[in-house]
């Protein structure tokens, strides 16, 4: 029985900080965590290599300041969904620390925070850049706040591989910014984030099923169990393998770039043959899978410095004219 | 001590140490943050401008 019902009057400082009116408790620390900085890290990674890749030329300055608003903008993202996902947070054991459901920053807080940030990095990406890209990073943000946190992640097993287009933005943001516009290589890295994005999180999923089934999240292996998860992990990782070398086949990078592309596809395929359960072989796909895009995006750089975007037949015709 | 005992008189919330040095380095961080977003418009301001800021007519 609680106080209030035995008509106990609570002090003023208790009762303020249970209608989380009272003194913050959040630390510099904590607003950094909902910004999910691991994640952050990947998107302004991938943000980079559109950018730096994409035909177009954009001042140093502000190519880093754009860099910086793509980087906030998904911050922004992570804290509205760790906002709305505070109830199912504290169930699982690997989201059960995170500031909200620990008691040390409050909803209202999250909230406050995630749309003053998303407002100010999208407008000054607009400033900064161009309308296109800023408008790219509204609805990135959008579509992961609202489509998939709200939506998506607790209605359909096929939650992440709809939500995963909100990580597969950034690097099309990036060419945007140094563009104005969206090109056809900016599609295919939008398609290899996507594509990897299911049997990067299944893995993940497979290692965490008894988390998701407590949350009720409703994820594939909960749904539809080990086997069929296994299985669409492989089609993924199948599909994604001629897309990863997609840049090389359109002339968009370099021979070196493809044999690369296709050696790590293969690998990745090796990896998900091996998944057999949510043991070690999943854990195994699923660090591999990081690794994997990491590669694949910095090769995309390397290439970009050695050969400025030319393609191998185009050295080759170089090579042959002299 | 004084308007600890003065807080507690009037029934108001009183911060523990901890919640102060929290306050203080949440201060902090929106100070600096405020301070950086100057810095950065003022210098995507010049870069925007470019050289023509020198050749504009007086």
């Amino acid at each position: 029985m609680s106080l209030l019902s035995q008509g106990a009057e609570l002090s003023p400082q208790i009762a303020a900080e249970q209608a989380g009116l009272g003194p913050s408790l959040a630390g510099v620390d904590d607003f950094i965590a909902l910004m999910k900085p691991r994640v952050m890290s990947l998107v302004v990674f991938t943000a980079l290599v559109g950018l730096l890749v994409a035909p177009g030329h954009l001042h140093p300055v502000l190519g880093a300041a754009a860099l910086l608003c793509i980087a906030v903008g998904a911050g922004a993202a992570g804290a509205l969904n760790m906002w709305y996902d505070a109830d199912i947070d504290a169930v699982m054991s690997r989201t059960a620390r995170r500031p909200i459901p620990a008691g040390r920053v409050t909803p209202g807080e999250a909230l406050g925070f995630g749309i003053t940030m998303a407002a100010g990095s999208v407008l000054v990406l607009g400033l900064v850049a161009n309308w296109i890209a800023a408008g790219l990073l509204a609805f990135t943000i959008f579509f992961y706040a609202v489509i998939y946190t709200i939506w998506l992640k607790r209605s359909t097993p096929q939650n992440i591989v709809i939500g995963g287009a909100a990580g597969a933005f950034p690097p099309m943001i990036g060419w945007a910014a140094a563009t104005g516009g969206i090109g056809l290589e900016s599609i295919f890295l939008f398609l290899i984030i996507f594509l990897w994005t299911p049997p990067h999180f299944w893995a993940l999923a497979l290692c965490r099923t008894g988390d998701y089934e407590r949350a009720g999240v409703p994820m594939l292996p909960v749904v539809a169990g080990t086997r069929e998860t296994i299985r669409q992990i492989r089609i993924y990782a199948l599909v994604l393998l001629p897309v990863g070398v997609a840049p090389w086949l359109i002339g968009a990078a370099s021979a070196v770039y493809g044999i690369t592309a296709a050696l790590a596809g293969a690998l990745l395929l090796a990896f998900a043959w091996r998944v057999r359960s949510g043991g070690r072989e999943a854990k195994a796909l699923f660090g591999y899978s990081i690794l994997y895009l990491f590669v694949l995006f910095a090769m995309l750089l390397v290439d970009h410095a050695l050969f400025n975007g030319m393609s191998f037949s185009s050295w080759g015709q170089i090579l042959a004219a002299r | 001590m004084d308007k600890k005992r003065d807080d507690d008189r009037r029934g108001g919330i009183v911060l523990t140490e901890e919640q102060k040095r929290r306050r203080r380095a949440r201060s902090l961080a929106i100070a600096l943050v405020l301070g950086g977003l100057v810095l950065l418009f003022y210098i995507i301001t010049i870069v925007r401008l470019g050289p023509n800021v020198l050749t504009r007519p007086l």
